[in-house]
């Protein structure tokens, strides 16, 4: 990052006529979050190194102005306010987790610069702000997705073993508020902490509770594979769910091919990139992003990265389509945004609407031999 | 007319808070400013308790969760205005330090700092856990102070930035003045005794247990106000407030800048506070810089940076 | 009963993991009166290092071992660079000076490292052991067995060898030691290398249970340090019997009252034994100096 900056500052120097874009963003590259914000400092990164070489958008080159909070939210409030005052980036992308997104809002709809947050929770968009947007589906959607899998296969009642990270417990919440409209009873609900060594009471309890017939384990991080040996080692036979936080084939990696088999979560099309139609919709930007990422970074792309990835991908659009990089102007043109297919989703944006995705973006995998495949 | 080293320290504090502005290039400066006063102030109550009344603690950030979320939670749950939350909050964090600390301050060194641990980690657990009440982890909302319209009515418009670094500043020099006449009161004396030696002060007849706990509910109070503070100019709280790593924070800063000095205090939490801000660029190397910091000040400034640079000055003076 | 059985081996699995830790804090503090919170860190780098070096082809107990020696040395680098030169300071100094170790260590493993979560497999597969309907990894008895070694090591060297008493004498009263020919310097460094290789052993028998990254050290720390607080600083028999009460009471916790509030149990029950015992259950007895 150090390198890149120093590049396009001399670039920036080398050639004094060319206009540039600043683009800020705030992200969890290090602390509790690093897991997700990792992959999407580098996803940026990659991205603008790579927009820049193909002449940046209507010939102005893009300087990516990116702070590591720590998952911190003080810390993100704080380089909020510096992108804002300090650096006066034209719009933000970030805020890894809910908490760090709340704090990035705040400075943002104050200064009325557009944001585009990564984070789950539906707060984010729900009220509707007029800068903020954000990419992944929120973890309400989630639960519905699994639950309306659970429904099919006929469960009514279900257990619960949740992080207690803003994940987890985010998660576990909105699947609490939405399984009566599925006809889903929770007869169970238990939770670990992030980094517990051994789920195997939890699941225990669960296991023995009274009418049980299948298992949700909201959480990212290594507590769901840690869970997910354990359920094999208790030898439970009922379905298991995962959620959208583990959605990377590290995931099968380390819980095993053994213990993760049969495995079903709802995850994005980056997943099962090889498996979609070739006229998918998203089949070309999720190919393009695949092959970007793992030849740049050595691992495997996960769906936080597609986050960062699709939120960049709508920023440039606007950008693009504004013709203009006045934030008032980029606000309007993200609202705009209509049919745009990202790697999560193919995104439509209203201004009743700031995440733009509906279920359907939602993919139901299993995990079979080791490899993610498609529930019909 | 001479000055005494309390009204240099408090002097030269209004001075700095008062012309500073001047040289500021931007907004975000004030922010910046406003975070050092705040945690500048939750170290001068470290100050009190681990500098003068030799006792440690490594769950303060604790009683910051509690200031926290009485502003967050007060004015919507009770109706309270909320300066009048960070009243409350303070006098939460006053009876739960008197409770909690009989016990433990009768434990030392390592086991006062595991227990004061321990209590810092239940109050953190509370905060994540009980949702109903605080909204778990995620965070939680805080209701608008509202002096900043009053001051506008008064014709004083002030931009959310600036109104923060001057309160969270003239908060400060309070707090600091409370500490140095604290300080040199017949408290504050019998404290530095205390630490010089805790047999010695026994014999002398000094009521050791009461004069620990006294420092530990006013250190308390100092985190409590301090984390109220944060909470309602970010207008937005999570946990992590109240968390172990915010607990060294505080620790580090006071025995970086001098744990012995409330100058000291403020420098520590102006050192740690910028770093971050300074590193940016060198994101990845943060962590490897804070931690030498950390280590290579014990070692060569051992009283920490302001105490040391002192001595320095004076000579053999003290 | 299978039910309580499996919280008991779920407790005692969580406790060796915890023991294993606390065990590495005694022989330092025994040393130098230093608790040593960059502890943890051993422990990360042993399963780090582990996981890079096994990944880069050699077989695991070579990786295993190169792990534990690498570890061993950065101890006695922390020891030389960190410690000695602080030699006296007060406890909080030497708090903020061994966090300031840790923080810089898990500084450095992300950059030599990666922010990843890995793994190796277990020594001796993934099929679970059943006793009476409840059920136990073959890897939770090689920590089981890793802490008891330990234990035991430790006992024999403090009780019945010269220098493990040369180490007791060295942290009772430095300069008689030193009076009565002792080589406190060669101590020093022997514990920091003898407490940072069973921090770097501990990762290694973890890590197929718990995986492993940058940043597991705080965790297993903090955890390590409640745990042999609990048993009294510096005796092993409290390290150990710290390490697996902690874990059987997370575990019942979990089981009987609530997941949320393991942890809280935990952090209860060590407050509730330090009032009435504030040497923790064997610490040793000590007077202050005037």
């Amino acid at each position: 990052m150090k390198t890149f900056l120093t590049t396009t500052a001399l670039i920036a120097l080398a050639m004094p006529a060319m206009a540039e874009i600043k683009l800020g963003a705030s992200i969890s590259a290090t602390g509790p979050a690093a897991f997700l914000g990792d992959p999407e400092l580098k996803t940026l990164e990659m991205l603008v190194e790579d927009l820049n070489a193909k002449g940046g958008i209507n010939g102005e080159e893009v300087t990516l102005i990116a702070y590591d909070d720590n998952g911190d939210p003080n810390k993100a409030r704080t380089f909020a306010t510096r992108l804002v005052e300090d650096d006066e980036v034209v719009a933000i992308i970030g805020g890894t987790t809910t908490g760090t997104t709340m704090s990035i809002l705040a400075v943002a709809e104050d200064a009325e610069i557009p944001f585009i947050s990564l984070a789950g929770a539906i707060d984010i968009i729900d009220p509707v702000k007029p800068y903020t947007f954000k990419t992944p589906h929120t973890d309400r959607m989630a639960c519905q997705k699994i639950f309306e899998d659970m429904q099919k296969a006929g469960i009514t009642k279900i257990g619960m073993i949740s992080g207690t990270d803003g994940f987890g417990a985010s998660m576990q919440a909105q699947c609490k508020t939405v399984a009566p409209d599925y006809a889903i009873e929770i007869v169970a609900d238990e939770t670990y902490d992030p980094k517990d060594a051994d789920m195997t009471a939890q699941l225990t309890k669960i296991k023995g509770t009274e009418g049980v017939q299948a298992i949700l384990n909201p959480g990212f991080g290594q507590g769901p594979s840690i869970v997910t040996r354990n359920y094999k080692q208790l030898a439970i036979e009922l379905p298991f769910y995962q959620s959208h936080g583990v959605a990377s084939d590290g995931f099968i990696e380390l819980a095993g091919t053994e213990a993760a088999e049969g495995v079903r979560l709802p995850g994005t099309a980056l997943l099962v990139a090889g498996l979609l139609a070739a006229d998918d919709p998203q089949k070309p930007v999720v190919d393009a992003y695949k092959a970007m990422f793992e030849e740049k970074t050595g691992t495997p792309v996960g769906t936080f990265g597609g986050y960062a990835h699709d939120a960049f991908l709508i920023m440039t659009d606007a950008i693009t389509r504004a013709g203009s990089a006045e934030p008032a102007a980029i606000r309007d043109a993200i609202e705009a945004t209509s049919g745009l297919a990202g790697t999560t989703g193919v995104y439509t944006f209203t201004p009743e609407d700031h995440l733009g995705l509906d279920l359907t973006a939602f993919r139901m995998l299993e995990i079979q031999g080791g490899k993610w495949t498609l529930v019909q | 007319m001479r000055l005494t080293p309390k009204s240099v320290t408090l002097l030269a504090l209004v001075v700095l808070i008062a012309l500073s502005p001047i040289f500021f290039p931007s907004g975000f400066y004030y922010r910046i400013g406003a975070l050092i006063f705040v945690n500048a102030l939750a170290v001068t109550g470290i100050v009190i308790l681990t500098g003068w009344a030799g006792q440690i603690s490594l769950g303060h950030a604790g009683f910051a969760g509690i200031g926290a979320y009485a502003c967050a939670l007060a004015p919507v749950h009770w109706g309270i205005h909320p300066a009048l939350a960070v009243v409350l909050g303070a006098a939460i964090s006053a009876v739960l330090a008197w409770l909690v600390g009989r016990p433990i301050l009768r434990l030392k060194g390592y086991y006062l700092a595991v227990a004061s641990l321990g209590m810092g980690i239940l109050i953190s657990m509370v905060l994540n856990n009980e949702r109903e009440l605080t909204r778990g982890p995620d965070g939680i909302d805080v209701a608008e102070l509202g002096l900043r319209g009053v001051l506008k009515d008064a014709g004083l418009d002030l931009s959310n930035g600036q109104f923060w670094y001057f309160f969270c500043g003239i908060v400060l020099i309070l707090g600091a003045w409370l500490a140095l006449n604290l300080r040199d009161s017949a408290t504050g004396r019998a404290l530095r005794a205390l630490h010089g030696s805790e047999v010695a002060a026994k014999t002398v007849g000094m009521d050791v247990a009461r004069l620990k706990l006294q420092a530990f509910v006013i250190s308390a109070v100092y985190a409590s106000v301090a984390g109220s503070l944060l909470a309602l100019q970010n207008k937005f709280i999570t946990p992590d407030v109240a968390g172990f790593m915010h607990s060294v924070e505080m620790v580090t800063m006071a025995v970086l800048g001098g744990v012995g000095s409330v100058a000291g205090a403020i420098f520590g939490a102006a050192v740690l506070t910028l770093l971050p801000q300074v590193l940016t660029v060198f994101a990845e190397y943060e962590q490897l810089v804070l931690g030498a910091v950390m280590v290579l000040v014990m070692i060569f400034l051992r009283e920490g940076v302001v105490p040391s640079i002192l001595r320095k000055i004076r000579g053999r003076g003290e | 009963m299978s039910e309580l059985l499996q919280f008991l081996l779920s407790g005692v699995t969580v406790g060796a993991v915890y023991a294993l830790v606390a065990l590495g804090f005694t022989i330092i503090y025994n040393a130098s009166d230093v608790v040593n919170f960059a502890q943890g860190e051993f422990v990360m780098l042993g399963g780090m290092i582990t996981v890079f070096t096994y990944a880069a082809g050699a077989p695991l107990p070579l990786a295993a071992l190169v792990a534990i020696v690498a570890t061993a040395a950065l101890g006695v680098a922390m020891n030389k660079l960190a410690i000695e030169p602080a030699r006296g300071a007060p406890v909080v100094s030497l708090v903020i000076i061994t966090i300031g170790v840790s923080i810089f260590i898990r500084g450095a493993a992300q950059l030599v490292f990666d922010k990843q979560i890995h793994s190796f497999p277990a020594f001796s597969g993934d099929d679970p052991l059943r006793i009476l309907g409840a059920t136990i990894l073959p890897q939770s008895l090689w920590v089981i067995g890793g802490a008891l070694a330990v234990f035991v090591g430790l006992w024999l060297f403090f009780t019945r060898t010269l220098l493990g008493r040369a180490v007791l004498a060295t942290s009772n009263n430095r300069l008689a030691a030193q009076l009565v020919g002792i080589n406190t310097p060669f101590v020093m460094t022997l514990s920091f290398a003898l407490s940072a290789g069973i921090g770097a052993l501990a990762g290694v028998l973890v890590t197929p249970i718990t995986m492993t990254s940058y940043d597991v050290g705080l965790a297993f720390a903090l955890k390590g340090f409640a745990a042999a607080m609990l048993g009294g600083m510096g005796n092993p028999k409290g390290a150990l019997v710290g390490g697996f009460l902690l874990g059987v009471l997370e575990g019942l916790t979990a089981g009987y009252l609530s997941s949320q509030y393991k942890d809280a149990a935990a952090f209860i029950v060590i407050l509730g034994v330090l009032f009435f015992l504030p040497q923790g259950l064997f610490g040793r007895k000590s007077t202050d100096r005037v």
